[in-house]
């Protein structure tokens, strides 16, 4: 965690404590806020346990007669397949518009009033509402998948550990995608283009309807650099079912770090574009 | 003859309410509590009452919109869920909040579209769009999407559209809610003249009194889903006592209120220089009277009773217990 | 009755043609709706070529053979989204009141609602939809008879109508359980993604519910097999794939059941 919000933290802010009291309390907020969505959450739970058995028997269907494909076996693909119905509603890829919204109607004005940044406000309270996912949405498909496949169990004691790191990481990559793609909305009149752009793009390239090791491997390996969405499901997911040596995986989480800095970091700057904009032009 | 009957008409809904962290409760909430109105052709009735009272409800089940749990509503003779289609051809509805048009056409596409839906006959509709344009002032706007109107144009629109097939009744739900005062005043001038013309039944729920002072001779008041009042304005001033005020303007203030005789003194303001006295008993000459010997008056005024006030303390004496009549 | 009829026809064709003029209002939106749109359902296609890409068989059946089930079901679905796909707007209607203002019109209120919203830029979903299953049909080697190319043309409208009726049918939980949110995209969209593979693949009692229980294996596997002129692995007899618009019927049926039901609820409980 403390990598991941140190990167967030204002360079010239020389009291650290502080702010991670005010972030830690914002996180709490987003959690509380998000923890009232209950019905939604079970309504959510249902579509994911019914898109995990699609996939699971999508997926094993394509495996050959020693009951391989692409790097994983029957097992690991049945956790990626569970997992990862798990961790798209903890990373939240898809419908949040919220930033986009108050920007068309002019309400971000009051979140530059507040002493918290923006992008780490935001950032914030998602992280909150990510911990209520992984508590409500996470934890069921995990719980249900192996009732009905054979499932991969990590055996490196190594693995958990950095498959909740990578898994965080996930969530601030995925925000500050999703940050971006609203923050269009300070330069467009109709952020529609951006969102299904990337709502198609997310889908695909992050791994969700396909491991991405079914790609060739050289297109797996440009993805994986070159674009920031394999960080957002792939790279967790392959971390769990250990498809490659710890080495390795530590590897990926490394560039997943380094996807998170780097938007965060755009976010900032559009964010200082954006409002240097609002002040020129009055909004 | 009744264009509306509503006998024992009753509405229930079932809640449910949080009573733990995984408990729930059933309860059933009485939105329409038994009401037996009849409305007559003409009629203009105006229809109050706090939030949650179950105006808003009870329109609805005359509408068609929502099937009462209990009771029978009849309007136009037919009932409302039973025979909708053939009912909403006769009566026209505006939910105040709620648009009717087409968001992103001009007014003129709604309206032409308006024609198709009811299938009103070319003449007709051009006669009627005819009037409600001058009488609603609706040229100026008549070709701008209805999502750049105002909401006080807007509000002219939706009248419009709900009158463009010749409706027998027109039901309106807080017709003024959110209005600026020359809005209101223009929505209101018109449901006048409409309700002159004599030919529509108007319905109106409302939380604006002006709308029922200006509009409506038949006042009914609902609290907690029951009928409270049921007659004119003036008979509802008779029944809970609401009493004239004279505001007398003082050269110089009294050391002390007078006490005048079947006047008590209700407030005392601008440094006792002004004086505000209730007329119980008391005519306005024996309020003069009694204080020319006291004190110069500057000024004298007469001030009607506030219907507001009046309704403020219908609902207060509904809470406390059954109906007295207080204040005589 | 047939001049009510009569009416009521031009009263819906109003309504569609202000729907069409209201989305020509914002033309740039619609051209980048209409892309995004086509690469949704290009998407589902390429998904299919990549497994493809690791496999040779899908449960059995080859990539060409696979294509006409895919075919069918993205065909059927791209249309019947086009259509009706907007009913799962059903709470946002309810409370923003449109629900009401359709009831106090003179007609009916699922086709109001549906023309009133009708997404136009999905056109482009079931054109491409339309072309995969012309792709598919054309190089999968079917061996035309009559009986077959009169089944090619009755199972798309069967699955058009088949997945309109799910739409309709899972839409009207949101009259009983209002925050049911994406629950009834698991069986809209889990259907689609079910009906774009053999029914072989899965197994137990998920591919009993989904197939049979819900009938999605009338689609598109065996309106497939019976183009295909192959036997069913399962067993199936091989006028099964002739039962598709009888299905496509009897889910009509249901829905229209479950939408006036619905209806009746929403109208004693005013949710």
């Amino acid at each position: 965690m403390g990598s991941v919000t140190a990167t967030v933290a204002s360079p010239t802010d020389g009291h650290v404590t502080p702010w991670f009291r005010t972030f830690g309390a914002i996180v709490a907020a987003g959690f509380r806020r998000h923890a009232t969505y209950r019905q939604a959450a079970v309504a959510g739970v249902v579509t994911n346990t019914v898109f995990g058995f699609l996939r699971c028997y999508i997926f094993l269907a394509a495996t050959d007669a020693a009951g391989t494909v692409a790097g994983y076996d029957r097992a690991q693909l049945a956790t990626f397949v569970w997992a990862g119905q798990g961790l798209l509603a903890v990373i939240a890829i898809w419908g949040w518009t919220e930033l986009a919204d108050r920007i068309r109607s002019g309400e971000v004005a009051a979140d530059l009033l507040r002493p918290v940044h923006p992008v780490t406000n935001y950032l914030a309270v998602d992280v909150g509402r990510a911990g209520f996912a992984a508590l409500a949405r996470l934890v069921p498909p995990l719980v249900v998948g192996p009732f009905f496949f054979a499932v991969y169990l990590p055996r490196h004691w190594a693995t958990v550990p950095l498959f909740l790191l990578s898994a965080l990481l996930a969530v601030v990559v995925c925000f500050g995608c999703r940050y971006l793609v609203n923050a269009t909305a300070y330069w467009l009149q109709d952020v529609r283009g951006p969102m299904i752009l990337w709502t198609l793009g997310s889908g695909v390239l992050a791994g969700l309807y396909f491991p991405l090791g079914f790609l060739p491997g050289w297109l797996e390996a440009t993805l994986r650099y070159a674009t920031p969405f394999p960080s957002l499901l792939q790279v967790p997911l392959d971390v769990l079912v250990e498809r490659e040596p710890m080495s390795t995986g530590l590897g990926l989480v490394g560039v997943q770090l380094g996807w998170a800095v780097l938007l965060l970091a755009l976010c900032r700057l559009v964010q200082r574009r954006a409002e240097r904009r609002l002040v020129v032009q009055g909004g | 003859m009744n264009v509306i009957e509503m006998d024992g008409l009753r509405k229930e809904f079932t809640v449910r309410v949080r009573t733990g962290t995984l408990r729930r409760e059933k309860r059933t909430v009485t939105a329409v509590d038994g009401v037996d109105l009849r409305v007559e052709r003409g009629e203009m009735l105006g229809y109050i009452g706090p939030n949650g009272a179950g105006k808003s409800t009870t329109l609805k089940m005359l509408t068609g919109v929502l099937m009462p749990s209990a009771g029978r509503a009849r309007v136009c003779g037919l009932r409302p869920v039973a025979d909708r289609t053939r009912l909403a051809l006769r009566i026209g509805v505006v939910f105040g909040q709620r648009s009717q048009l087409w968001w992103d056409l001009p007014l003129r596409d709604s309206f032409d579209l308006l024609r198709h839906v009811y299938r009103v006959p070319a003449g007709a509709h051009a006669a009627r769009l005819a009037r409600c344009r001058d009488l609603l002032d609706l040229d100026a706007f008549l070709d701008t999407p209805v999502r750049q109107l105002s909401l006080g144009q807007r509000m002219r629109g939706e009248l419009t559209a709900a009158l463009l097939h010749g409706p027998e009744v027109l039901f309106l739900d807080e017709p003024t809610i959110g209005l600026d005062v020359v809005s209101k005043q223009a929505v209101r001038g018109f449901l006048a003249e409409l309700g002159r013309a004599g030919d529509t039944t108007l319905v109106l729920t409302t939380h604006d009194l002006a709308d029922i002072e200006r509009l409506c001779r038949r006042l009914v008041v609902v609290d907690h889903g029951r009928v409270v009042h049921d007659g004119s304005i003036a008979e509802l001033h008779r029944r809970y006592g609401s009493r004239r005020m004279v505001v007398a303007e003082l050269d110089t203030a009294l050391p002390e209120p007078p006490v005048l005789p079947g006047a008590p003194v209700q407030r005392v303001e601008a440094d006792g220089r002004r004086l505000v006295f209730a007329l119980d008993r008391a005519s306005v000459a024996e309020v003069v009277a009694g204080l020319a010997g006291l004190a110069t008056l500057r000024d004298i005024s007469i001030v009607e009773p506030d219907i507001e006030e009046v309704v403020a303390r219908l609902y207060q004496s509904e809470r406390k217990g059954p109906l007295l009549t207080p204040g005589v | 009755m047939a001049e009510v009829g009569g009416g009521a026809l031009r009263a819906y064709r109003a309504l569609l043609g202000a729907q069409a003029r209201s989305q020509a209002a914002y033309r740039t939106s619609f051209v980048v709706d209409l892309v995004g749109n086509l690469g949704a359902t290009v998407f589902d296609v390429v998904t299919v070529l990549v497994i493809f890409g690791v496999t040779r068989e899908l449960g059995g059946f080859t990539l060409r053979e696979t294509l006409v089930v895919v075919g069918l079901s993205s065909c059927g679905f791209a249309a019947a989204d086009l259509l009706v796909g907007n009913v799962e707007r059903l709470p946002r209607y309810v409370r923003t009141g449109l629900f009401d203002a359709v009831l106090v019109r003179p007609l009916a209120a699922l086709p109001q609602l549906l023309l009133m919203d009708l997404p136009l830029r999905k056109v482009s979903r079931a054109v491409f939809g339309l072309a995969v299953l012309g792709f598919a049909l054309a190089s999968a080697g079917i061996d035309w008879t009559p009986g077959r190319v009169a089944l090619a043309v009755v199972a798309p409208p069967a699955a058009v109508v088949f997945f309109a009726s799910v739409f309709v049918t899972t839409a009207t939980v949101s009259f009983y359980w209002v925050d049911s949110g994406e629950l009834a995209n698991s069986v809209t969209y889990g259907g689609r993604d079910f009906t774009s593979y053999p029914v072989t693949i899965y197994g137990g009692w998920f591919r009993a519910l989904f197939a049979y229980g819900m009938g999605f294996a009338f689609v598109s596997y065996h309106p497939a097999l019976a183009l295909l002129g192959r036997a069913d692995p399962l067993g199936l007899p091989a006028w099964v794939g002739w039962a598709s618009p009888g299905v496509a019927l009897v889910a009509a049926a249901v829905a229209v059941v479950a939408w006036r039901v619905g209806v009746r609820h929403y109208r004693s409980t005013g949710s």
